[in-house]
């Protein structure tokens, strides 16, 4: 499964990408039934759609032919007095429902054409129009003199998103396995055997490590295979990654032709300048730190929630309070720390030990006083400890109980035991 | 006799239950302790705490004299009553992963399972998954993992479960042959027909209290009864029978035998010997059977569990 999985994702991706690339390689024939005049130039063929004008076809001769032809659809504009009016006057025909990509790209086209012609009635010259299309980006500079810029916090909150959102994962991943492997050495009653060899508390411990050591090998592997995996296969099958669009990426460029390439070539050069920028061994030493504290904290108590049950079924009621605080993290780490990476509510969420591994870390790249850093670490492992002290109670305890539904009560009990 | 386990005075509670009570038991070197007692009596409890799975939170243990360590763990082996193995590890690498958790070199691991898997004849499970063997085939590899590591004090709870009888005896004369080459067991069963056959000593928990322990065979004599069975022939049974039951307090035994009508469990007083009981009956009838109702590991189990 180690190394199936990234082949299987390869796959996908390759797969998604083929899939697009046939539904957008379908030629599409749009019939325009233009009565205003307005619109009949900017119906232009392209690739995969030709644009087919009839001219001086009622509305009812043109669906007939539209529909005998099968084209894709027919575009009706009815004749009007005003400009103002078209929307009123237009209409889409077609034998099914037609996408929304095709439907967007024509309102798009419209609406352009038509502004054009509105302020072109009102005085306006095209040369005025095409001038009149002015790009701002406000560079920003702190009172040290430390360039930024837009490009800057995205790529600070990709590199906090990314790291926090691993860790979320990771420890959603690994500490349901751990809690699975505990709860199957209860089940196959194997743990009676282990522990008359090992004290519980070194059998948990090397459970966490264990699975986590594997968990990082794992990750490992993926990376790597899927990084050589995708290059083969987009060389083999010739996709281009990189244009794998969505409909609404599609939209999006069509609307941005124009600014394109050397837009995009600064644009990289930002998004290098901004990398460079970051507090890289800040943020390493952190990521490690925090990881390592986030993960064996939240595994600890998977730990003890497999020990306290007898099969899968049960664990929910206990996975509800692991599951808020990791969930409650990745919500403010997302939505607050985004829109104000030093404000209150970021802040005191950094330091509360069960969201602080994942908040912190998408602070981080923002800045973070290091003393700030320290305490939440402090605060972290000080809880960390706890929880291991509390788990290993509760796992010398569950591990040996069979049959016996754990409530909260129960737990309670087993800890003065 | 030296002791190889002794267990003094331990005390358990599990919140407000009390597990155990004051509880003591020597082992001696080289026997075969039946530790007996109801469901949920504290058996198992107090075998966790030799095995040190759970400590006490009074009293003390000491194996060879000294108290209980950690170290300890590899003199001991445990086959306890709820065992399972991992069912998707193979046989060979699971059963080298146990006995190195249990201190054993990997090589000397290995060979010691070799010799194991000949002699019982598995050689060829090596690579199988636990999960393709069968429940009794599984209990065989158990068996090989806990005594494995040579270890002085061996504790089975349940040992024959799961097996037929055939391997179930195989099994027994293994444990037999690994007390005749030194090792103490303790065995823990409810089957007393096996208590019988291998123990020399038994401790009875009931109720969280020891409350009787000894040599089998002192423990037996002193809960005989001075009943003999007795079997007879007579032309004139009917008379026989109304002679005997003037003197004796007599009651009705079953037992197999060829050819006689009079069949009888009689119970003597003190006064009188099992001579003066045989030559009453031999001046009455024909004696085909006489033999002193020793009371079995079953009887005292039953016998002394309801009277406390």
């Amino acid at each position: 499964m180690t190394f199936l999985s990234p082949l299987i994702m390869i796959a996908l991706i390759a797969v998604v990408s083929y899939l697009s690339q046939i539904n957008n390689d379908k030629k599409r024939t749009i019939s325009v039934l233009d009565e205003t005049g307005y619109l009949t130039d900017i119906f232009e063929s392209t690739e995969n759609t030709t644009y087919l004008k009839l001219n001086g076809l009622n509305l009812k001769d043109a669906k007939e032919i539209v529909k005998e032809k099968e084209d894709y659809g027919l575009l009706h504009i009815a004749k009007v007095s005003a400009v103002e009016e078209i929307n009123d006057n237009i209409k889409f025909y077609s034998e099914e429902a037609p996408s929304l990509t095709v439907i967007s790209g024509l309102e798009r086209k419209i609406e352009k054409k038509l502004r054009e012609i509105k302020l072109q009635e009102d005085g306006v010259s095209l040369e005025q129009i095409e001038a009149s299309k002015i790009y701002i980006d406000i560079s920003q500079e702190s009172f040290e003199g430390e360039k930024s810029s837009k490009i800057d916090n995205v790529v600070k909150l990709a590199f906090g998103g990314i790291a926090g959102y691993l860790l979320f994962m990771f420890i959603i991943i690994y500490g349901n396995m751990i809690m699975r492997s505990v709860i199957e050495e209860k089940t196959s009653r194997i743990i009676e055997v282990i522990i008359s060899s090992v004290k519980p508390i070194q059998l948990m411990m090397g459970k966490i490590i264990g699975t986590s050591l594997a968990g990082v090998t794992q990750f490992a592997i993926w990376v790597v295979l899927g990084g050589v995996l995708l290059v083969i296969v987009s060389a083999i099958f010739g996709i281009d990654m990189a244009q794998v669009n969505t409909p609404q990426q599609e939209i999006v460029n069509q609307a941005m032709t124009g600014q394109n390439a050397d837009q995009a070539q600064a644009m990289a050069e930002n998004i290098l300048t901004a990398i460079s920028n970051l507090p890289m061994t800040n943020l390493v030493i952190a990521f490690i730190l925090f990881f390592v504290g986030g993960y064996l904290l939240y595994s600890s108590l998977y730990a003890a929630i497999g020990a306290a049950v007898d099969n899968e079924t049960d664990t929910q009621q206990f996975m509800l309070p692991i599951l808020m605080p990791l969930i409650l993290a990745v919500y403010v780490g997302v939505f607050t720390v985004i829109e104000d990476p030093h404000g209150t509510v970021s802040t005191v969420f950094s330091f509360i030990p069960l969201t602080s591994p994942v908040v912190m870390l998408m602070r981080i790249p923002f800045g973070v006083p290091l003393w700030q850093q320290g305490l939440s670490l402090l605060l972290l492992v000080g809880t960390f400890i706890l929880a291991v002290w509390f788990a290993a109670k509760i796992y010398r305890v569950g591990i040996l109980m069979y049959g016996k539904k754990a409530s909260y009560k129960e737990l309670f009990k087993w800890l003065k035991y | 006799m030296s002791h190889l386990l002794v267990a003094e005075s331990v005390s358990k509670n599990f919140g407000e239950f009390r597990a155990l009570n004051k509880v003591s038991i020597a082992v001696p070197k080289g026997s075969i302790f039946g530790l007996l007692g109801p469901n949920g009596a504290g058996k198992t409890t107090l075998i966790r705490i030799i095995n040190q799975i759970t400590m006490p939170d009074d009293g003390k243990v000491f194996l060879d004299g000294q108290p209980l360590r950690p170290e300890h763990i590899k003199d001991i082996g445990y086959l306890p009553e709820e065992r399972g193995l991992y069912k998707s590890m193979k046989v060979g690498e699971q059963a080298l992963y146990l006995a190195q958790l249990k201190g054993m070199p990997k090589s000397e691991a290995k060979s010691r399972l070799k010799y194991w898997f000949d002699k019982l004849e598995i050689g060829d499970w090596w690579n199988k998954k636990i999960q393709e063997l069968s429940k009794g085939q599984a209990q065989k590899i158990q068996f090989i993992v806990t005594v494995l590591h040579r270890p002085k004090l061996l504790i089975f709870d349940e040992p024959f479960s799961g097996f037929d009888p055939i391997n179930a005896n195989l099994i027994k004369d293994e444990i037999l042959k690994l007390r005749e080459e030194g090792a103490t067991v303790i065995f823990s069963t409810h089957r007393m027909e096996s208590v019988e056959e291998l123990c020399d000593h038994i401790a009875l928990i009931h109720k969280s209290n020891k409350i009787l322990d000894g040599k089998l065979n002192d423990i037996k004599y002193k809960f005989k009864t001075n009943t003999f069975e007795v079997g007879l022939q007579s032309i004139n049974s009917q008379e026989v029978l109304s002679d005997i039951k003037k003197s004796f307090e007599v009651l009705p035994a079953t037992f197999k035998n060829l050819h006689d009508d009079i069949k009888l469990n009689i119970k003597i007083d003190d006064k009188t010997s099992p001579n003066d009981l045989l030559s009453f009956l031999t001046s009455k009838a024909e004696v085909h059977h006489f033999v002193e109702v020793i009371p079995t590991a079953n009887d005292i189990f039953i016998q002394t569990v309801q009277s406390n």
